[in-house]
């Protein structure tokens, strides 16, 4: 009995970072039974390390300018006046339901290669439009979270800053945003999980990530069981970025969210 | 626009306010001296907290006049003097509505610090001198949620008194606590009211209020119905309808507790 309750607990750990082990574990033991595909693979692992790198950096900017963006946005909308809101509830109605890939898409091929300022040419760089493209949702989702959080908190809380002298923009800063911040967090990582793996889209219009470097690599090598296992590594490296942000977002949510 | 030579720190004249259909406050007049502690008492929806509210422009009215320490509250029309007032006159809450993410003492220190610009050290000074005087000095660095509901009552007791307001506004303090911590709060208002703070309170407890106040206002249906020293409301009454609210209250309060305005 003893032996069954302390071994469940170790048994659940790993099926839960079954997948984290399970993928890299196929994907090395096939490279050992096969000794020359595992040779060309990591001949090519450095150059799909460098395509992983850009996923990296598009999320990371495609959030934290999705997030500055959707949090003044969400605030915004609540504002009291409607020549205001209006346009921003259309902006985060419509970007909250377009598909990401049509979004980058329409960003590679609406702004120029180049802009021009002060007579310099400046090249603006299509894995910046991808940003951008991704940036937008998640601005649309951010201030969906953002103005849920806000009308989350109970207007006591308002009542009570505005009878200590707060004015509304002094009780947003103090006393109701620090206070979403904690019950915004799970549902912003879910965007931020969600961003990431659309960051794969990005190679659909050229720009060197992940999953292109993958079919760079496979052109390249002209072997099907070459394709098959490093189209398998695209995998493993996804679900090894954003599996932990799921499980991170589940542990938060049972902390912030008791009962 | 000042008063004159008036002692009263609170005046209100004919004030009538009206939520869509429904009338409120039908002619309030009342006059509240400086340092005096007034307690208002009546039926619940007699307009008791929002009578409260119009003293420190929580709401306005549509007509009469309100003064307060010198202030015309039902001239203000922006928001700003509106909060110049406020920073005068603290108000605390039934349901306490501490802040859940600070801790005691940042509940009581974030208002002097960010609004009247005190320096951090002075105002953290004042604040710990107000959980001594609430008796919760081994609580400055709790959250709300580790707190009783007496606990935290007296917290937002000492965070309005961070403000150093010219008088305090009780809206029915004790009506969401335990039986065992209404007592806790009750005491430290008393000392309060002792030190000459001007105090108006709506209020269930008759006993407290009996004990406590320099007057005694009883509404009922938006209008003052009778005001007085306790001595006259509580038992000189002659007024049918005072007698049996007040006769109605002190008796269930042996038994069962009553439950009105929760």
């Amino acid at each position: 009995m003893t032996v069954v309750t302390a071994q469940r607990p170790a048994g659940r750990r790993v099926l839960r970072n079954i997948g984290l082990v399970a993928l890299p574990a196929a994907i090395l033991a096939w490279c050992l039974t096969d000794l020359s595909l595992g040779r060309e693979l990591m001949q090519w692992l450095p150059y799909l390390a460098s395509g992983f790198a850009m996923n990296i950096l598009i999320s990371l900017c495609a959030m934290v300018l999705g997030t500055a963006v959707g949090c003044a946005l969400g605030i915004l909308q609540l504002v009291p006046y409607r020549l205001v809101r209006a346009p921003i509830v259309s902006y985060v109605q419509i970007f909250r339901n377009a598909p990401h890939l049509v979004l980058i898409f329409a960003t590679t091929y609406i702004f120029p290669f180049e802009i021009v300022i002060f007579g310099n040419y400046i090249a603006f760089p299509d894995w910046v439009k991808a940003v951008i493209g991704l940036a937008i949702p998640a601005s649309a989702y951010v201030a969906e979270i953002t103005r849920g959080a806000i009308q989350s908190i109970p207007t006591a809380q308002w009542e009570a800053a505005t009878g200590l002298g707060f004015s509304r923009v002094q009780a947003l800063r103090w006393i109701i945003l620090p206070q979403c911040l904690r019950r915004s967090l799970p549902p912003w990582m879910n965007v931020l999980a969600s961003i990431t793996m659309g960051t794969s889209l990005a190679s659909l219009v050229g720009v060197h990530e992940l999953l292109h470097a993958a079919t760079d690599a496979s052109t390249a090598v002209r072997r099907l069981d070459f394709t098959v296992i490093a189209y398998v590594v695209v995998m493993a490296a996804f679900f090894a970025l954003c599996y932990p942000i799921g499980r991170l977002t589940r542990r938060l949510e049972r902390r912030f969210l008791p009962g | 626009m000042t008063t004159n030579a008036d002692t009263a720190i609170v005046r209100l004249e004919d004030v009538r306010l009206a939520f869509g259909q429904t009338e409120v406050l039908k002619g309030i007049d009342l006059a509240i001296n400086k340092g005096d502690a007034v307690s208002i008492i009546g039926p619940s929806g007699s307009g008791k907290s929002t009578l409260l509210r119009c003293i420190n422009a929580l709401v306005t009215p549509q007509s009469g006049r309100i003064t307060v320490a010198g202030t015309r509250v039902d001239q203000l029309t922006r928001e700003s003097e509106r909060i110049a007032l406020r920073k005068r006159v603290g108000i605390v809450f039934q349901q306490y509505n501490l802040f859940p993410h600070l801790t005691v003492l940042e509940n009581i220190v974030l208002a002097p610090t960010r609004i009247l610009g005190v320096a951090r050290q002075e105002a953290e000074k004042l604040a710990r001198e107000l959980l001594e005087k609430v008796r919760l000095s081994d609580k400055a660095n709790a959250f709300p949620g580790q707190l009783s509901g007496g606990q935290q009552q007296r917290v937002a007791i000492a965070r309005a008194l961070a403000m150093k307001p010219e008088l305090v506004l009780f809206d029915e303090v004790t009506s969401a606590l335990d039986p065992e911590t209404v007592g806790e709060v009750l005491w430290v208002i008393r000392d309060l009211i002792r030190d000459g703070m001007t105090s108006i309170l709506v209020t269930h407890e008759m006993r407290f209020a009996e004990e406590i106040s320099d007057t005694v206002v009883f509404t009922e249906n938006g209008r003052i119905v009778a005001q007085g020293s306790p001595r006259e409301i509580f038992h000189g009454n002659d007024n049918a309808r005072i007698r049996q609210f007040v006769g109605g209250l002190s008796g269930a309060r042996g038994s069962v507790r009553d439950g009105e305005g929760i």
